[in-house]
Protein backbone atom coordinates (compact mmCIF):
# COMPACT_ATOMS: atom_id res chain seq x y z
CA UNK A 1 0.00 0.00 0.00
CA UNK A 2 1.58 3.25 -0.83
CA UNK A 3 -0.10 6.03 0.95
CA UNK A 4 1.83 9.15 2.04
CA UNK A 5 2.68 9.89 5.32
CA UNK A 6 0.63 12.75 6.81
CA UNK A 7 -3.06 11.62 6.70
CA UNK A 8 -5.22 14.32 5.19
CA UNK A 9 -7.91 14.26 8.53
CA UNK A 10 -6.57 12.98 11.69
CA UNK A 11 -9.09 11.70 14.19
CA UNK A 12 -6.93 11.38 17.53
CA UNK A 13 -8.53 9.82 20.65
CA UNK A 14 -11.98 11.90 19.98
CA UNK A 15 -14.55 11.69 22.78
CA UNK A 16 -17.92 13.33 21.98
CA UNK A 17 -20.66 13.80 24.69
CA UNK A 18 -23.69 15.52 23.78
CA UNK A 19 -26.23 17.18 26.60
CA UNK A 20 -22.66 17.38 28.90
CA UNK A 21 -22.95 18.58 32.01
CA UNK A 22 -26.98 17.24 32.48
CA UNK A 23 -27.85 14.01 33.92
CA UNK A 24 -28.87 13.18 29.60
CA UNK A 25 -24.76 13.13 28.96
CA UNK A 26 -24.25 10.55 26.82
CA UNK A 27 -20.82 9.63 25.26
CA UNK A 28 -21.44 9.19 21.38
CA UNK A 29 -17.81 8.75 20.04
CA UNK A 30 -15.60 6.67 22.80
CA UNK A 31 -11.87 7.43 22.11
CA UNK A 32 -12.62 7.67 17.89
CA UNK A 33 -9.36 7.26 15.79
CA UNK A 34 -9.68 7.62 12.04
CA UNK A 35 -6.72 8.75 9.94
CA UNK A 36 -8.23 9.70 6.43
CA UNK A 37 -5.92 9.97 3.35
CA UNK A 38 -5.62 12.18 0.32
CA UNK A 39 -7.92 10.22 -2.46
CA UNK A 40 -9.64 7.94 0.26
CA UNK A 41 -13.65 7.37 -0.69
CA UNK A 42 -14.78 5.90 2.29
CA UNK A 43 -18.22 4.19 2.49
CA UNK A 44 -19.45 4.67 6.54
CA UNK A 45 -21.34 1.62 7.94
CA UNK A 46 -23.17 1.77 11.09
CA UNK A 47 -26.63 1.10 13.16
CA UNK A 48 -28.20 3.79 14.50
CA UNK A 49 -26.51 5.59 17.71
CA UNK A 50 -23.19 3.95 16.33
CA UNK A 51 -22.03 8.05 16.29
CA UNK A 52 -22.01 7.77 12.68
CA UNK A 53 -24.08 11.37 12.06
CA UNK A 54 -21.87 12.61 15.42
CA UNK A 55 -18.81 11.77 13.62
CA UNK A 56 -19.39 14.18 10.76
CA UNK A 57 -20.83 17.10 13.14
CA UNK A 58 -17.53 16.41 15.04
CA UNK A 59 -15.46 16.56 11.44
CA UNK A 60 -17.05 19.69 10.50
CA UNK A 61 -17.04 21.74 14.09
CA UNK A 62 -20.54 21.68 14.38
CA UNK A 63 -20.21 19.88 17.78
CA UNK A 64 -17.27 20.54 19.97
CA UNK A 65 -14.87 17.75 21.37
CA UNK A 66 -14.65 16.96 24.80
CA UNK A 67 -11.24 14.89 24.54
CA UNK A 68 -9.00 14.09 21.64
CA UNK A 69 -7.59 16.20 18.40
CA UNK A 70 -8.40 16.57 15.17
CA UNK A 71 -5.51 18.11 12.15
CA UNK A 72 -5.87 18.92 9.27
CA UNK A 73 -2.31 18.23 6.98
CA UNK A 74 -0.83 17.59 10.31
CA UNK A 75 -2.42 21.28 12.10
CA UNK A 76 -4.40 21.12 14.79
CA UNK A 77 -8.19 22.44 13.93
CA UNK A 78 -9.67 20.67 16.42
CA UNK A 79 -10.55 24.07 17.92
CA UNK A 80 -11.38 25.81 14.78
CA UNK A 81 -14.80 27.35 14.09
CA UNK A 82 -17.55 26.07 11.52
CA UNK A 83 -17.51 28.69 8.91
CA UNK A 84 -13.55 28.60 8.81
CA UNK A 85 -13.71 24.78 8.37
CA UNK A 86 -15.55 25.25 5.34
CA UNK A 87 -12.66 26.12 3.29
CA UNK A 88 -11.27 23.01 3.02
CA UNK A 89 -14.76 21.06 4.07
CA UNK A 90 -18.27 20.58 2.39
CA UNK A 91 -20.88 18.63 3.06
CA UNK A 92 -24.78 16.97 1.35
CA UNK A 93 -27.15 17.13 4.16
CA UNK A 94 -29.61 13.62 3.94
CA UNK A 95 -32.58 16.02 4.16
CA UNK A 96 -32.69 17.52 0.41
CA UNK A 97 -34.61 21.16 2.45
CA UNK A 98 -31.72 21.51 4.67
CA UNK A 99 -28.58 21.87 1.87
CA UNK A 100 -30.40 25.23 -0.41
CA UNK A 101 -31.87 28.38 0.20
CA UNK A 102 -35.78 27.82 -0.45
CA UNK A 103 -36.44 31.03 -1.45
CA UNK A 104 -33.47 31.81 -3.86
CA UNK A 105 -33.00 30.73 -7.07
CA UNK A 106 -30.35 27.80 -8.48
CA UNK A 107 -28.16 30.27 -9.57
CA UNK A 108 -27.95 32.14 -6.71
CA UNK A 109 -27.37 29.23 -4.34
CA UNK A 110 -24.72 27.76 -7.03
CA UNK A 111 -22.89 31.48 -6.58
CA UNK A 112 -23.60 31.29 -2.90
CA UNK A 113 -21.75 27.90 -3.06
CA UNK A 114 -18.91 29.19 -5.25
CA UNK A 115 -17.96 31.55 -2.34
CA UNK A 116 -17.26 28.81 -0.03
CA UNK A 117 -15.33 29.54 2.78
CA UNK A 118 -14.36 32.96 1.59
CA UNK A 119 -15.08 36.30 3.03
CA UNK A 120 -18.38 38.24 2.11
CA UNK A 121 -17.62 41.88 0.71
CA UNK A 122 -19.25 44.25 -0.44
CA UNK A 123 -18.17 43.60 -4.54
CA UNK A 124 -21.10 43.28 -6.65
CA UNK A 125 -22.24 39.72 -7.15
CA UNK A 126 -22.18 39.19 -10.81
CA UNK A 127 -24.34 36.86 -11.61
CA UNK A 128 -24.86 37.44 -15.40
CA UNK A 129 -21.43 36.38 -15.46
CA UNK A 130 -21.45 33.00 -14.13
CA UNK A 131 -24.75 31.91 -16.17
CA UNK A 132 -22.72 30.33 -18.35
CA UNK A 133 -20.54 28.38 -16.02
CA UNK A 134 -23.58 27.31 -14.08
CA UNK A 135 -24.97 26.18 -17.36
CA UNK A 136 -22.47 23.66 -17.78
CA UNK A 137 -22.27 23.22 -14.39
CA UNK A 138 -25.97 21.56 -14.06
CA UNK A 139 -25.82 20.02 -17.21
CA UNK A 140 -23.88 17.50 -15.85
CA UNK A 141 -26.48 16.43 -13.67
CA UNK A 142 -28.77 15.80 -16.55
CA UNK A 143 -32.21 16.18 -14.60
CA UNK A 144 -33.55 19.51 -15.92
CA UNK A 145 -32.01 21.77 -13.06
CA UNK A 146 -30.06 23.39 -16.42
CA UNK A 147 -33.31 24.82 -17.96
CA UNK A 148 -34.56 26.28 -13.96
CA UNK A 149 -31.14 28.52 -13.33
CA UNK A 150 -33.85 31.05 -12.31
CA UNK A 151 -36.30 29.02 -10.23
CA UNK A 152 -36.35 29.63 -7.15
CA UNK A 153 -35.06 25.99 -5.19
CA UNK A 154 -37.91 25.47 -3.40
CA UNK A 155 -39.99 24.50 -6.53
CA UNK A 156 -37.63 21.86 -7.31
CA UNK A 157 -38.36 18.26 -6.66
CA UNK A 158 -36.15 16.78 -4.34
CA UNK A 159 -34.02 15.08 -6.56
CA UNK A 160 -33.30 18.15 -8.13
CA UNK A 161 -32.58 20.02 -5.03
CA UNK A 162 -30.16 17.31 -3.87
CA UNK A 163 -28.37 16.94 -7.22
CA UNK A 164 -28.22 20.73 -6.60
CA UNK A 165 -26.69 20.30 -2.93
CA UNK A 166 -24.37 18.17 -4.69
CA UNK A 167 -23.37 19.94 -6.83
CA UNK A 168 -22.98 23.05 -4.44
CA UNK A 169 -20.79 21.23 -2.05
CA UNK A 170 -18.00 19.73 -5.26
CA UNK A 171 -17.96 23.08 -7.58
CA UNK A 172 -15.04 24.80 -5.30
CA UNK A 173 -13.20 21.15 -4.80
CA UNK A 174 -13.06 20.55 -1.12
CA UNK A 175 -10.26 19.19 0.30
CA UNK A 176 -12.97 16.96 2.42
CA UNK A 177 -16.70 16.07 1.34
CA UNK A 178 -18.99 14.74 3.80
CA UNK A 179 -22.22 12.74 2.39
CA UNK A 180 -24.52 11.88 5.16
CA UNK A 181 -27.00 9.85 3.27
CA UNK A 182 -27.63 12.20 0.97
CA UNK A 183 -29.97 9.94 -1.34
CA UNK A 184 -31.68 8.44 1.40
CA UNK A 185 -34.65 11.01 0.73
CA UNK A 186 -34.90 10.39 -2.83
CA UNK A 187 -37.00 7.13 -4.66
CA UNK A 188 -35.03 4.20 -5.49
CA UNK A 189 -34.35 5.51 -9.13
CA UNK A 190 -33.39 9.03 -8.97
CA UNK A 191 -31.18 7.99 -5.97
CA UNK A 192 -29.64 5.30 -7.87
CA UNK A 193 -28.96 8.07 -10.29
CA UNK A 194 -27.43 10.35 -8.01
CA UNK A 195 -25.39 7.89 -6.62
CA UNK A 196 -24.13 7.07 -9.62
CA UNK A 197 -23.29 10.82 -10.65
CA UNK A 198 -21.83 11.18 -6.99
CA UNK A 199 -19.31 8.30 -7.86
CA UNK A 200 -18.21 9.20 -11.16
CA UNK A 201 -17.02 13.10 -9.44
CA UNK A 202 -15.91 12.03 -6.95
CA UNK A 203 -13.51 9.33 -8.69
CA UNK A 204 -13.17 11.59 -11.94
CA UNK A 205 -12.12 14.67 -9.55
CA UNK A 206 -9.94 12.32 -7.23
CA UNK A 207 -12.35 14.10 -4.31
CA UNK A 208 -11.78 12.74 -0.73
CA UNK A 209 -15.10 12.11 0.11
CA UNK A 210 -16.47 9.85 4.03
CA UNK A 211 -20.27 8.85 2.78
CA UNK A 212 -22.62 7.69 5.14
CA UNK A 213 -24.91 4.98 3.56
CA UNK A 214 -27.21 2.42 5.00
CA UNK A 215 -27.28 0.37 2.01
CA UNK A 216 -24.74 -2.11 2.43
CA UNK A 217 -24.95 -2.64 -1.11
CA UNK A 218 -24.56 0.56 -1.96
CA UNK A 219 -21.56 0.91 0.43
CA UNK A 220 -19.66 -2.05 -1.25
CA UNK A 221 -19.94 -0.79 -4.82
CA UNK A 222 -18.40 2.40 -4.13
CA UNK A 223 -15.60 3.82 -3.17
CA UNK A 224 -12.10 2.58 -1.88
CA UNK A 225 -12.35 2.01 1.53
CA UNK A 226 -15.10 0.80 3.78
CA UNK A 227 -15.18 1.83 7.81
CA UNK A 228 -17.96 0.26 10.11
CA UNK A 229 -18.93 2.60 13.08
CA UNK A 230 -19.97 0.57 16.36
CA UNK A 231 -20.14 2.48 19.60
CA UNK A 232 -18.17 5.09 18.68
CA UNK A 233 -15.20 3.53 17.84
CA UNK A 234 -14.55 2.50 14.14
CA UNK A 235 -14.43 -1.45 14.59
CA UNK A 236 -13.98 -2.40 11.04
CA UNK A 237 -11.64 -0.81 8.69
CA UNK A 238 -10.92 -2.04 5.70
CA UNK A 239 -9.80 -0.46 2.12
CA UNK A 240 -8.40 -1.17 -1.65
CA UNK A 241 -8.16 -5.06 -2.82
CA UNK A 242 -9.50 -5.81 0.01
CA UNK A 243 -12.06 -4.07 0.06
CA UNK A 244 -12.92 -4.99 -3.41
CA UNK A 245 -13.40 -8.93 -2.40
CA UNK A 246 -15.29 -8.03 0.45
CA UNK A 247 -18.98 -9.65 -0.08
CA UNK A 248 -22.24 -8.89 1.60
CA UNK A 249 -22.48 -12.08 3.27
CA UNK A 250 -18.96 -11.24 5.21
CA UNK A 251 -20.47 -7.71 5.91
CA UNK A 252 -23.19 -9.72 7.54
CA UNK A 253 -21.81 -12.14 9.50
CA UNK A 254 -19.57 -9.04 10.98
CA UNK A 255 -22.50 -7.11 12.03
CA UNK A 256 -23.88 -10.05 13.70
CA UNK A 257 -20.89 -10.12 15.68
CA UNK A 258 -21.06 -6.67 17.07
CA UNK A 259 -24.50 -6.91 18.01
CA UNK B 1 -56.19 68.20 -1.70
CA UNK B 2 -53.74 69.34 1.38
CA UNK B 3 -54.60 66.27 3.37
CA UNK B 4 -53.47 63.88 0.45
CA UNK B 5 -50.35 65.36 0.41
CA UNK B 6 -49.82 65.15 4.06
CA UNK B 7 -50.86 61.54 4.00
CA UNK B 8 -48.50 61.29 0.84
CA UNK B 9 -45.78 62.93 2.69
CA UNK B 10 -46.18 60.89 5.96
CA UNK B 11 -46.44 57.56 3.94
CA UNK B 12 -43.01 58.42 2.70
CA UNK B 13 -41.45 59.46 5.89
CA UNK B 14 -43.14 56.05 7.45
CA UNK B 15 -41.86 53.90 5.00
CA UNK B 16 -38.30 54.44 6.25
CA UNK B 17 -39.48 52.27 9.36
CA UNK B 18 -41.32 49.75 6.44
CA UNK B 19 -38.41 49.19 4.91
CA UNK B 20 -36.23 48.57 8.01
CA UNK B 21 -38.61 46.18 9.63
CA UNK B 22 -38.87 44.30 6.37
CA UNK B 23 -35.15 43.27 6.46
CA UNK B 24 -35.59 41.46 9.85
CA UNK B 25 -39.11 40.25 9.46
CA UNK B 26 -39.28 39.30 5.62
CA UNK B 27 -35.41 38.78 5.11
CA UNK B 28 -33.99 37.46 8.61
CA UNK B 29 -37.29 36.15 9.56
CA UNK B 30 -38.02 37.01 12.61
CA UNK B 31 -40.27 39.59 14.08
CA UNK B 32 -37.99 42.47 15.95
CA UNK B 33 -39.59 44.33 18.98
CA UNK B 34 -36.65 46.16 19.42
CA UNK B 35 -38.25 48.65 17.11
CA UNK B 36 -41.09 49.98 19.55
CA UNK B 37 -37.61 51.29 21.88
CA UNK B 38 -35.47 52.79 19.28
CA UNK B 39 -38.17 54.67 16.94
CA UNK B 40 -38.54 57.02 20.43
CA UNK B 41 -34.90 56.35 20.95
CA UNK B 42 -33.70 57.95 17.92
CA UNK B 43 -36.34 61.05 17.83
CA UNK B 44 -35.04 61.53 21.68
CA UNK B 45 -31.06 61.30 19.78
CA UNK B 46 -32.02 63.86 17.72
CA UNK B 47 -34.32 66.07 19.06
CA UNK B 48 -31.99 66.56 22.50
CA UNK B 49 -29.09 66.87 20.74
CA UNK B 50 -31.02 70.09 18.22
CA UNK B 51 -31.90 71.21 21.34
CA UNK B 52 -28.55 71.78 22.44
CA UNK B 53 -27.54 73.46 18.93
CA UNK B 54 -26.48 70.48 17.03
CA UNK B 55 -26.36 70.76 13.48
CA UNK B 56 -29.92 68.85 12.17
CA UNK B 57 -28.10 66.85 9.58
CA UNK B 58 -25.33 65.61 11.98
CA UNK B 59 -28.37 64.69 14.60
CA UNK B 60 -30.26 62.97 12.48
CA UNK B 61 -27.16 60.72 11.67
CA UNK B 62 -26.61 60.51 15.65
CA UNK B 63 -30.26 59.10 16.05
CA UNK B 64 -28.74 55.85 13.05
CA UNK B 65 -26.22 55.59 15.62
CA UNK B 66 -28.38 55.01 18.74
CA UNK B 67 -30.48 52.92 17.03
CA UNK B 68 -27.90 50.73 15.56
CA UNK B 69 -26.55 50.15 19.38
CA UNK B 70 -29.79 49.37 20.39
CA UNK B 71 -29.93 46.81 17.43
CA UNK B 72 -26.27 45.59 18.52
CA UNK B 73 -27.58 44.98 22.07
CA UNK B 74 -30.85 42.58 20.68
CA UNK B 75 -28.48 40.88 18.58
CA UNK B 76 -25.96 40.46 21.29
CA UNK B 77 -28.64 38.92 23.43
CA UNK B 78 -30.25 37.09 20.68
CA UNK B 79 -26.77 35.09 18.79
CA UNK B 80 -24.87 35.21 22.00
CA UNK B 81 -26.90 35.06 24.82
CA UNK B 82 -29.56 32.67 23.21
CA UNK B 83 -32.11 34.28 24.67
CA UNK B 84 -35.22 34.17 22.27
CA UNK B 85 -35.60 36.83 19.57
CA UNK B 86 -38.99 37.90 20.52
CA UNK B 87 -37.74 38.14 24.24
CA UNK B 88 -34.73 39.97 23.59
CA UNK B 89 -36.53 42.98 21.33
CA UNK B 90 -38.92 43.24 24.53
CA UNK B 91 -36.02 44.17 26.91
CA UNK B 92 -33.95 46.40 24.76
CA UNK B 93 -37.19 48.39 24.13
CA UNK B 94 -38.20 48.17 27.67
CA UNK B 95 -34.96 49.55 28.78
CA UNK B 96 -34.98 51.72 25.94
CA UNK B 97 -37.73 53.52 27.56
CA UNK B 98 -35.77 54.69 30.25
CA UNK B 99 -33.03 55.82 28.42
CA UNK B 100 -35.17 58.06 26.25
CA UNK B 101 -36.83 59.47 29.26
CA UNK B 102 -32.40 59.84 30.76
CA UNK B 103 -31.29 61.69 27.32
CA UNK B 104 -34.66 64.05 27.08
CA UNK B 105 -34.53 64.22 30.77
CA UNK B 106 -38.49 64.76 30.36
CA UNK B 107 -41.08 63.18 28.52
CA UNK B 108 -41.46 65.56 26.03
CA UNK B 109 -39.04 68.00 24.38
CA UNK B 110 -40.27 70.47 22.13
CA UNK B 111 -37.94 71.85 18.87
CA UNK B 112 -40.05 75.00 18.64
CA UNK B 113 -37.99 78.00 17.03
CA UNK B 114 -34.82 75.50 16.71
CA UNK B 115 -33.46 74.56 13.19
CA UNK B 116 -34.01 71.26 11.87
CA UNK B 117 -33.99 69.50 8.14
CA UNK B 118 -37.40 71.18 7.65
CA UNK B 119 -36.26 74.49 7.72
CA UNK B 120 -34.69 75.53 5.03
CA UNK B 121 -35.38 78.45 2.42
CA UNK B 122 -36.07 75.82 -0.13
CA UNK B 123 -38.27 73.69 1.65
CA UNK B 124 -40.18 76.28 3.69
CA UNK B 125 -41.16 77.98 0.12
CA UNK B 126 -43.02 74.98 -1.10
CA UNK B 127 -46.63 74.76 -0.41
CA UNK B 128 -48.24 73.25 2.82
CA UNK B 129 -47.02 69.65 3.62
CA UNK B 130 -44.62 69.39 0.52
CA UNK B 131 -41.39 69.74 2.87
CA UNK B 132 -42.16 66.40 4.06
CA UNK B 133 -42.98 65.00 0.81
CA UNK B 134 -39.92 65.94 -0.59
CA UNK B 135 -37.35 65.06 2.64
CA UNK B 136 -39.82 61.83 2.58
CA UNK B 137 -38.75 61.51 -1.10
CA UNK B 138 -35.55 62.03 -0.98
CA UNK B 139 -34.71 59.51 2.30
CA UNK B 140 -36.81 56.73 0.80
CA UNK B 141 -35.09 56.65 -2.85
CA UNK B 142 -31.73 56.94 -1.45
CA UNK B 143 -32.18 54.55 1.28
CA UNK B 144 -33.76 51.81 -1.23
CA UNK B 145 -31.20 51.91 -4.11
CA UNK B 146 -28.72 51.67 -0.98
CA UNK B 147 -30.36 48.56 0.00
CA UNK B 148 -31.33 47.32 -3.54
CA UNK B 149 -27.52 47.24 -4.16
CA UNK B 150 -26.21 46.11 -0.66
CA UNK B 151 -28.56 43.38 -1.62
CA UNK B 152 -26.88 42.52 -4.94
CA UNK B 153 -23.36 42.04 -3.24
CA UNK B 154 -21.88 38.90 -1.92
CA UNK B 155 -22.44 40.43 1.82
CA UNK B 156 -25.76 41.27 0.59
CA UNK B 157 -26.73 37.18 -0.38
CA UNK B 158 -24.78 35.71 3.07
CA UNK B 159 -27.13 38.35 4.69
CA UNK B 160 -30.28 37.08 3.11
CA UNK B 161 -29.46 33.31 3.00
CA UNK B 162 -28.89 33.55 6.52
CA UNK B 163 -33.11 34.62 6.90
CA UNK B 164 -33.53 31.75 4.21
CA UNK B 165 -31.54 28.99 5.60
CA UNK B 166 -29.06 29.09 8.49
CA UNK B 167 -27.92 25.03 7.97
CA UNK B 168 -27.02 26.00 4.49
CA UNK B 169 -25.35 29.31 5.43
CA UNK B 170 -23.57 27.89 8.22
CA UNK B 171 -22.05 24.50 5.70
CA UNK B 172 -20.97 27.29 3.14
CA UNK B 173 -18.55 29.11 5.73
CA UNK B 174 -21.24 32.30 6.44
CA UNK B 175 -20.87 33.90 10.06
CA UNK B 176 -24.85 33.61 10.33
CA UNK B 177 -24.86 35.07 14.18
CA UNK B 178 -22.53 38.00 12.79
CA UNK B 179 -25.09 38.83 9.55
CA UNK B 180 -28.14 38.55 12.09
CA UNK B 181 -26.36 41.39 14.50
CA UNK B 182 -25.65 43.55 11.31
CA UNK B 183 -29.08 43.07 9.94
CA UNK B 184 -30.45 44.03 13.29
CA UNK B 185 -27.61 47.28 13.70
CA UNK B 186 -29.05 48.09 10.15
CA UNK B 187 -32.55 48.10 10.46
CA UNK B 188 -33.08 50.01 14.04
CA UNK B 189 -30.27 52.53 12.62
CA UNK B 190 -32.87 53.39 9.83
CA UNK B 191 -35.93 53.20 12.77
CA UNK B 192 -34.16 55.53 14.74
CA UNK B 193 -33.51 57.71 11.75
CA UNK B 194 -36.70 57.00 10.80
CA UNK B 195 -37.80 58.47 14.75
CA UNK B 196 -35.51 61.19 14.16
CA UNK B 197 -37.13 63.04 10.88
CA UNK B 198 -40.87 62.14 12.40
CA UNK B 199 -39.82 64.09 15.66
CA UNK B 200 -38.14 66.95 13.32
CA UNK B 201 -41.54 67.10 11.23
CA UNK B 202 -44.06 67.01 14.25
CA UNK B 203 -41.73 69.39 16.03
CA UNK B 204 -41.04 67.63 19.03
CA UNK B 205 -40.14 64.36 20.53
CA UNK B 206 -42.28 62.17 22.96
CA UNK B 207 -41.57 59.30 25.15
CA UNK B 208 -44.38 57.40 24.51
CA UNK B 209 -44.36 57.76 20.08
CA UNK B 210 -43.13 54.23 19.98
CA UNK B 211 -46.47 52.70 20.97
CA UNK B 212 -47.94 50.70 18.01
CA UNK B 213 -44.61 51.78 15.83
CA UNK B 214 -44.40 47.96 14.77
CA UNK B 215 -47.76 47.40 13.67
CA UNK B 216 -47.60 51.17 11.31
CA UNK B 217 -43.91 49.33 9.95
CA UNK B 218 -45.93 46.22 9.66
CA UNK B 219 -48.42 47.07 7.82
CA UNK B 220 -46.82 48.94 5.03
CA UNK B 221 -44.85 45.98 3.99
CA UNK B 222 -48.29 43.81 4.56
CA UNK B 223 -50.22 46.19 2.12
CA UNK B 224 -47.29 45.93 -0.04
CA UNK B 225 -47.61 42.58 -0.42
CA UNK B 226 -51.12 42.40 -0.72
CA UNK B 227 -51.69 44.82 -3.44
CA UNK B 228 -49.06 43.81 -5.32
CA UNK B 229 -48.59 39.91 -4.83
CA UNK B 230 -45.84 38.11 -6.62
CA UNK B 231 -42.69 40.44 -7.06
CA UNK B 232 -39.26 40.07 -6.94
CA UNK B 233 -36.98 41.07 -4.16
CA UNK B 234 -36.47 44.70 -5.28
CA UNK B 235 -39.75 45.48 -6.10
CA UNK B 236 -40.81 44.14 -2.59
CA UNK B 237 -38.84 46.76 -1.65
CA UNK B 238 -40.50 49.83 -3.39
CA UNK B 239 -44.05 47.69 -2.67
CA UNK B 240 -43.39 48.35 0.89
CA UNK B 241 -42.88 52.48 0.14
CA UNK B 242 -46.33 52.20 -1.89
CA UNK B 243 -48.06 50.23 0.74
CA UNK B 244 -46.91 52.76 3.67
CA UNK B 245 -48.36 55.52 1.72
CA UNK B 246 -51.55 53.43 1.08
CA UNK B 247 -51.97 53.10 4.62
CA UNK B 248 -52.24 56.73 5.11
CA UNK B 249 -55.07 57.04 2.84
CA UNK B 250 -56.81 53.93 4.34
CA UNK B 251 -56.06 56.39 7.79
CA UNK B 252 -57.53 59.09 5.99
CA UNK B 253 -60.32 58.03 5.39
CA UNK B 254 -61.05 56.39 8.41
CA UNK B 255 -60.51 59.63 10.15
CA UNK B 256 -62.91 61.25 7.63
CA UNK B 257 -65.62 58.85 8.78
CA UNK B 258 -65.72 60.78 12.05
CA UNK B 259 -63.01 58.61 14.17
CA UNK B 260 -60.45 60.68 16.77
CA UNK B 261 -56.71 59.87 16.02
CA UNK B 262 -56.85 58.77 20.08
CA UNK B 263 -58.28 55.66 18.15
CA UNK B 264 -55.33 55.18 15.58
CA UNK B 265 -53.58 52.47 17.71
CA UNK B 266 -56.90 50.39 17.25
CA UNK B 267 -57.84 51.36 13.72
CA UNK B 268 -53.53 50.28 12.50
CA UNK B 269 -54.56 46.74 14.00
CA UNK B 270 -57.46 46.06 12.42
CA UNK B 271 -56.00 47.01 9.26
CA UNK B 272 -53.53 45.35 9.65
CA UNK B 273 -55.60 41.98 11.23
CA UNK B 274 -57.74 42.26 8.16
CA UNK B 275 -54.88 42.71 5.97
CA UNK B 276 -52.60 39.48 7.39
CA UNK B 277 -56.63 37.58 7.33
CA UNK B 278 -56.49 38.23 3.82
CA UNK B 279 -55.61 35.16 2.45
CA UNK B 280 -58.10 33.06 4.80
CA UNK B 281 -60.87 35.81 4.15
CA UNK B 282 -60.74 34.63 0.49
CA UNK B 283 -60.39 31.35 0.90
CA UNK B 284 -63.88 31.43 2.94
CA UNK B 285 -65.15 33.76 -0.39
CA UNK B 286 -64.25 31.84 -2.66
CA UNK B 287 -65.91 29.09 -0.69
CA UNK B 288 -69.38 31.20 -0.75
CA UNK B 289 -68.65 31.78 -4.66
CA UNK B 290 -68.64 27.82 -5.43
CA UNK B 291 -71.53 27.44 -3.23
CA UNK B 292 -73.57 30.00 -4.95
CA UNK B 293 -72.26 28.31 -8.20
CA UNK B 294 -74.11 24.67 -6.56
CA UNK B 295 -76.91 26.59 -6.11
CA UNK B 296 -77.13 28.22 -9.24
CA UNK B 297 -77.02 24.97 -11.20
CA UNK B 298 -79.63 23.18 -9.11
CA UNK B 299 -82.01 26.31 -9.89
CA UNK B 300 -81.30 26.03 -13.40
CA UNK B 301 -82.27 22.12 -13.81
Amino acid sequence: MTKTDTPLISLNHIVTKVNTGTPNEVMILRHLDLDIYDGDFITVLGSNGAGKSTLFNTISGELPVDAGTISLKGQDITTMTVEKRTAFLARVFQDPKMGTAPRMTVAENLLLASQRGKRRTLRLRRLKQQLPHFKALTATMNNGLTERLNTATENLSGGQRQALSFLMATEQHPDLLLLDEHTAALDPKTSAELMHQTNQRVTEENLTCLMITHHLDDALKYGNRLIVLDQGQVKFDVRGAEKAELTKEKLLSFFDIIE
Amino acid sequence: MSMIVSSIGQGLLWAILGIALFLTFRILDFPDMTVEGTFPLGAATAVTAIANGVNPYLATLLAFVTGAAAGLITGLLYTKGKIPILLAGILVMTACLSVNLRIMGSANVSLLGKKTIFSSHFLESLPKYFDSVFIGLVVIVIVTVLLILFLQTNLGQAFIVTGDNKIMARSIGINTDNMTMMGLMVSNGLIGMGGALIAQNNGYADVNMGIGIIVIALASIIIGEVVFGELTLNQRLVAVTLGSILYRFVLLIVLQLGFSTNDLNLLSAIILAVCLMLPQLSKFLHLNHVLQKGVAKYDED
